[in-house]
């Protein structure tokens, strides 16, 4: 047995900056020699965490060019080399079936790290080879980093690493990764490879032997046309299993007699894609025959036993509404007082102090500073902890495993409206705060899935939206308050299924990603990796959507003094007026209409402008309770219930607070998406608005 | 040769073919659903998803996935 799960320091972090450029050779030329290494391995392998603790707090997170996708790029040194990391998106194969597996192959095949280091999950040794048989047929060298070794152990799988090292020919190097073991003894094999003190003689992989000829029949035609820098064999073995990117290239690069002959063997080879797959497990059969050693079948495995109750249909659902009650409950119990301390002591702190500063500053400096800038950065800090709470839950779960069965026992329902399981747990978080909502999303791997749940995120009534409607209900309909913020909850969530159910059909044709999940092996949390990606989340979120925040807060803030200095008469107020008539349909005059757009600096701020606009006529002399009792009667006195009820309804479906409106644009990454989004819910708010005012004036509200 | 949806739990079937769409069938050949390829169903209630074992790995299908990938159930050998 090797000795190979070394616990000395190798690998000490430097504090040199990486460029977002990720060719990544250049730039650390100053000391010593520089390598790059890609980090490749299916999803659910650990591979997040051997990148973290490679890399530390040393990390470059970014976008890959043109795509939504997370890239990480991170350094390490190693006895004077220093190593540039990038962390490709994790995929099972190397298809041009979604974009993460076109990023991981087009960035091996453009850039040529020095080497790939594959990371694999012991416990599923068969399936995790697949991704090596692809990454051998391109031109980097590999390493294999053969992980979670004492989670194989634990199943009754054995492997003998130098056994599998001898049969594929490539470095094999045994890790604990969430315990720190094997991964300087990774570094250290990467670096002997790229300095040649390491034999490296891969066997790659064959094709299966009915398929010889026509292999070697498009490697002749095509040979010759395929462009720098794709390898010739790789590109026919694509071609053969019907690789749209690949089809797409050569057709743009062979000549057309060449290209009809090619495009006629590929038809009649149409079912090869399979026989290609098999042809891979065939070999990898033959590598791990003589190094692995699995247990004798019907051992009960923990997973097992777990499984029994969070996949059941009834149990699975009860443990899920549980675990979702405890997460709710942390962020009550712990989330809102944090919450209120922040904005007391931190907020109101530097309002005190700017106060002060600005005391001989003219009034509109002051008004700027306090109410629109601090107003404005307020918000982003009160925000901290409930995204922190939430980012930590989504987080938590996920590593631990048990995401994939949240995902599995919600499809069914989630199917209804062509989402997929994982949709689920970001929808239901927004019914705390719709911004974790939108960053969580990220769990959805379909883009499309993903999308549609970005857009139908805003539905679901978050607490500040519940907090007017917990304000208003009781003026309008007294004892019945509570039926009616119950029917309001409802009418979102009907409004968010049909809307998924439309948009579903209209933007994506009906079609759904198909379910196929992988369910993981159940493992203790990694609070490093969880941490570390708690701490980018919300880092990236203050960084990006912050700015929007504090932009957009001043704006409003702006406009809602301009030009004579108060709210009835300012440009606001035009806008609002310049609304009246598509208010006058839901019975609401322009003063609602302008406590509807201050709603979209947040949503409690409904109320704070129904008070400037109907409150303060005079009598406003008996602090807060009586300007409260007050603000209630005038609007009894303007308002039918009817039309409070109107105004509930579209207050529900409205554009979400500007904090939302960032996150989406964060996600998306496209203004496009972001304008329709708000375009949208503009439009299902008022359309459902006019609705239920007309309904209720009809039953005689 | 019967769907893998038609399968009970713990029943095992040896995967024969695969219907559907060129990228349907390349993302499960390759998870390991290829010609020959042992499959162990885990959890069947007879509707919504259902769960599999191929090549050491638990698969979530949906009912309507699991349905396009055709087995021949193997007899249990004891």
């Amino acid at each position: 047995m090797k000795s190979a799960l070394l616990l000395t320091s190798c690998h000490d972090q430097t504090t040199t900056v990486v460029s977002s450029s990720i060719r990544g050779h250049g730039d650390a030329q100053l000391s010593g020699k520089a390598i790059t290494v890609a980090l490749a391995g299916q999803p659910n392998v650990g591979k997040s965490t051997v990148f973290n603790v490679l890399t530390g707090l040393n990390q470059h997170v970014g976008n890959w060019p043109g795509k939504t996708i997370q890239q990480k790029v991170g350094t390490c040194r190693c006895n004077g080399t220093t190593i540039t990391i990038v962390d490709l998106p994790g995929t099972y194969s190397l298809s041009a079936n979604s974009p993460e597996e076109l990023i991981a192959r087009e960035y091996i095949i453009r850039e040529r790290p020095d080497v790939v280091a594959v990371i694999i999950n012991a416990a599923a040794l068969e399936r995790n080879l697949y991704l090596l048989a692809e990454l051998l047929a391109l031109s980097s060298p590999v390493v294999v980093g053969l992980n979670m070794v004492d989670v194989a152990n634990h199943e009754g799988i054995k492997i003998e690493p130098e056994v599998l090292e001898a049969a594929l020919g490539v470095p094999v190097v045994p890790m604990v990764a969430t315990k720190n073991r094997g991964i300087d003894d990774l570094v250290a094999t990467i670096t002997r490879l790229v300095a040649g003190d390491v034999p490296y003689e891969p066997k790659v992989p064959e094709i299966r032997p009915d398929h010889k000829d026509v292999l070697a029949e498009l490697y002749n035609l095509c040979g010759a046309h395929v462009p720098e820098p794709y390898p010739p064999d790789w590109v026919a073995i694509k071609l053969l299993e019907g690789d749209t990117e690949i089809t797409r290239v050569m057709q743009d690069h062979l000549p057309d007699d060449v290209w009809q002959r090619v495009y006629a063997i590929l038809h009649a080879h149409e079912d090869a894609v399979v026989d290609v797959a098999g042809g891979r497990y065939e070999w990898i059969g033959r590598m791990t025959r003589a190094a692995l050693v699995r247990p004798s079948i019907g051992q009960v495995t923990v997973t097992d036993r777990l499984d029994r109750v969070a996949t059941h249909p009834l149990w699975g659902l009860l443990l899920l509404s549980g675990m979702l009650g405890v997460v709710f409950w942390i962020t009550y119990a712990v989330g809102a007082p944090l919450q209120a301390w922040l904005d007391s002591y931190i907020v109101g702190g530097l309002s005190g102090l700017v106060d002060n500063l600005l005391a001989n500053a003219p009034l509109w400096l002051w008004g700027l500073v306090i109410d629109g800038v601090i107003g404005g950065a307020g918000m982003v800090i009160t925000f901290l902890p409930i995204l922190v709470i939430f980012f930590t839950a989504m987080g938590l779960l996920e590593d631990m495993g048990y995401m994939a069965r949240a995902a599995y026992v919600m499809d069914r329902f989630m199917h209804l409206m062509g989402l997929h399981g994982k949709s689920f747990l970001p929808l239901f978080v927004g019914f705390g705060c719709n911004v974790p909502s939108v960053v969580g999303t990220r769990i959805i791997e379909s883009r499309r899935a993903r999308l549609l749940t970005i857009l139908l995120a805003p539905l679901v009534p978050c607490t500040a939206r519940m907090a007017v409607v917990a304000y208003l209900t009781p003026i309008f309909f007294a004892t019945a308050a509570p039926w009616v913020a119950w029917g309001l909850i409802l009418l979102s969530l009907l409004v968010l299924a049909v809307s998924g159910v439309v948009l579903n059909k209209v933007l994506f044709k009906g079609e759904r990603a198909a379910f196929i999940m992988e369910l993981p092996l159940y493992h203790v949390p990694n609070w490093r990796t969880i941490g570390l990606s708690v701490w980018q989340r919300t880092a990236e979120f203050l960084k990006k959507a912050g700015t929007l925040i504090l932009v957009v807060s001043v704006i409003v803030w702006v406009l809602s003094v301009l030009p004579y200095g108060e709210v009835e008469s300012s440009l606001l107020a035009g806008v609002g007026r310049s609304l009246a008539p598509v208010g006058a349909l839901m019975g609401l005059d322009w003063r609602m209409m302008v406590a509807l757009l201050t709603s979209f600096i947040a949503k409690e701020n409904a109320i704070a402008s129904l008070g400037i606009l109907f409150g303060s006529t005079g009598l406003s002399a008996g602090g807060a309770a009586q300007e409260e009792a007050q603000l209630a009667v005038s609007l009894k006195g303007a308002f039918t219930p009817a039309a409070g009820l109107g105004f509930l309804a579209v207050q529900m479906l409205f554009i979400p607070c500007v904090a939302t409106v960032a996150a989406i644009k964060q996600e998306t990454d496209s203004w496009k998406w972001t304008a329709f989004s708000v375009g949208l819910l503009l439009l299902i708010s008022f359309v459902v608005g006019i609705a239920v005012y007309q309904l209720a004036r009809l039953v005689g509200l | 040769m019967v769907p893998l949806s038609k399968l009970d739990a713990g029943e095992v079937g040896i995967v024969q073919e695969l219907d559907g769409g060129r990228g349907f069938v390349g993302r499960l050949a390759a998870l390991g659903f290829t010609r020959d390829a042992e499959v162990a169903m885990v959890q069947n209630f007879g509707r919504g998803p259902l769960i599999v074992t191929v090549r050491d790995t638990r698969i979530a299908l949906g009912r309507g996935e699991a349905g396009k990938i055709q087995v021949a159930k193997k007899r249990p050998s004891r």
